[in-house]
Order: C-alpha cells, then structure tokens, then sequence
C-alpha cells in the first residue's frame, strides 16, 4: 500500500518538478551569442558552447530561467538576450512594431473606403459619366417636358 | 479636400524617409573606428579609458590608474587556444621588467566569468586581469577578434603595433619584444 502510494506521488510530482527545472534548449533560442550575433542555438563559436555549457549546468541545478538569463545579462549585458526585456525603454520595442501595424490598417482602411466610395459613385453615374439627377428634379422635369408635348 | 490630405500625406512620408537617409549618413560618419586602424595609418592615438571588474581579486580597475606607466594591453578569452598558448610569454614579460614599472593587463572579452577565473588559474596568470563580459571595449579599440595585444606608452598613447593573433608566434614574437623596449624606452 505505501509503496503504492509512493509511486502514485513520484508520478504526480515528477512532471511538476520538471516543469520548474527549465531545460537547457528552452533558452538557446532566447539568447544571443555575444560574437556572432545569432540565437544560441544557431551558433557554434567558442563563446556560444560556453554559454550552452553554463547554462545547461545552471538547468541541472534546476535555476530558473529569468535566473539563468539574469546572470547571464550580469556577465554580457543586455544584448545577450534575444527579445528586449519588457521594462523602461525597452518597451518602445515591443510598442512601436505593433503602433506600426495599427497605423499601416488605419490608412489601408481609409484609402480601401474611399475607392469603394468613389467606386459606388461611378457606378451611379450614367453613360456620359455624369451623376445621377435628384428625383425630386427628375420628377419636375418630366412634369416640365410633359407640358411641351401637349 | 482630399487633394490637400494627400500632399500632406505625401510630404510627410517623403520627409520620414529624408530623416532616416540622414540618420543613416550621420550615424556612419561619425562611427568611430577605433583605435586600431588610427595605429596602423602610424597614429598615436590616446589609448581608450576604461573601468572594468578586476577578475583576480574584488573591485574595479581603471586604465587611467597606470598612467605614467608602460602598459600592455592583452585582449583574451578563455575560449581561445592562442591567448592559452602566448599566457607564458606575457607571465614571463611581466615578471622580467615589473621592477622597471611595465605592467601586463589582462582583459578578458566577450567570456564567462567562471570559465576565464579558472582559464587564469590554470595558466598561472600573475598580472592584473579585467573582465569586460560584453566586450564594450572591443568597439574602442577596433577589435577584430582575440588575442590582440596593444602597447601604451608612459604618456598614456597607443605606440607601435597592434599586434593580432599570439605574441609567442614566430611572426609576432620579434615585434613583439621591440614594443616592449619601445614602451620601456618611451
């Protein structure tokens, strides 16, 4: 019975002990090789396999990654990191791509309503490309007309 | 109407774009080259400051701290066979005239920190060593990579060569100990 219940909770903590210990290729992609200049994971300089080294080492001591990356950012600076961390001046980074793209489908908003507006337009206008008359006006000028051919 | 918010329009991208072309201009004018090409034009320019983690013992050091002194600058990195191979010349240059006030500084780039204590401790490196991890000192100097090794003058310029790759090379070594004399002459 205990031994049942010993490995019923080595199977529930297993997967959550495992969840906290990052492992090494969760952050090769979240860093950049200070000479290179690419992810980790796409580097093989000399400088790359130490930093895979250091913090495959740090992930078996089950650190965290903000941990890892933290000690990492103390010996290289922020430029080690692959995406700018999200604080002070570095939000511009985030905000501006995304103030970007809103104002890109603001003004493809406007221009595709004014051609569909101008569009309806033409396709109101008649042969000669004049606009269509106001009723009211066409119903006076066909009462007008009708009296000349009495 | 809209013909007027299409030429301010217009305007303002053609001004965005301008601006940018000129901060392209502007930036690569005043990029500095670095030290190293001004020394091998037959400059001598005032060799970059620094303040850097000293690497062997706790604090900081500071470049300006050895002014008045001949200074070799040796730029290394525990991941580069060289700087492993040429550490005895430079331990032996230090030993050798230390008395007549050379110092060999030690300037660990681009590195783990851990990696370059033990790198120092295995090759017996005496000299003071600095740690500049993300290698802000590289764009100063106009590094091209590791080991590169400069020679500073009593009056705190940049004198003779720069000399890349191993000073224990045959094609270095020679240069390599006319800068010592020059720097202890100068």
């Amino acid at each position: 019975m205990r031994l049942l219940l010993a490995i019923g909770l080595a199977l529930v903590l297993a997967p959550a002990a495992s969840a906290a210990c990052p492992s090494a290729a969760d952050l090769e992609d979240e860093l950049i090789c200070p000479t290179c200049k690419t992810t980790l994971d796409q580097s093989d300089a000399p400088v790359a396999r130490r930093i895979k080294a250091y913090v495959a080492r740090r992930a078996d001591d089950c650190a965290s990654k903000q941990q890892i990356k933290d000690e990492l950012v103390a010996q290289f600076g922020p430029s080690v990191l692959a995406a700018p961390p999200r604080e002070g001046f570095h939000w511009l980074a985030w905000i501006l791509p995304l103030a970007g793209l809103l104002a890109a489908a603001g003004v493809v908003s406007v221009l595709v309503w004014r051609w569909s507006r101008s569009r309806s337009v033409e396709a109101a206008a008649d042969s000669n490309g004049r606009p269509p008359l106001d009723p009211e006006l066409e119903r006076r000028l066909d009462r007008e007309l009708a009296r000349y051919d009495r | 109407m809209a013909g007027r918010l299409k030429l301010t329009a217009q305007v303002l991208a053609l001004a965005l774009v301008t601006g940018l072309f000129a901060l392209l201009v502007w930036k690569l004018a005043t990029q500095d080259e670095g030290a190293a090409p001004k020394l091998g034009r037959g400059e001598t320019p005032p060799a970059p400051g620094f303040t850097l983690d000293r690497l062997d013992r706790p604090g900081k050091l500071s470049l300006a701290s050895y002014r008045g002194r001949p200074v070799i600058i040796n730029f290394w990195a525990s991941w580069c066979i060289p700087c492993k191979e040429e550490a005895p010349l430079l331990e032996s240059v230090w030993k050798q005239y230390r008395g007549r006030g050379l110092v060999v500084l030690g300037v660990d780039i681009n590195d783990v920190r851990g990696e370059a204590r033990r790198f120092a401790r295995e090759n017996r490196m005496s000299y003071p060593l600095v740690y500049d991890g993300p290698g802000e000192t590289t764009t100063d100097y106009g590094l091209t990579g590791v080991p590169e090794t400069f020679f500073v003058a009593r009056s705190g310029r940049l004198v003779c060569d720069r000399l890349q790759a191993g000073v224990h090379l045959k094609e270095n070594k020679e240069r390599f100990e006319e800068c010592v004399q020059e720097v202890l002459g100068a």
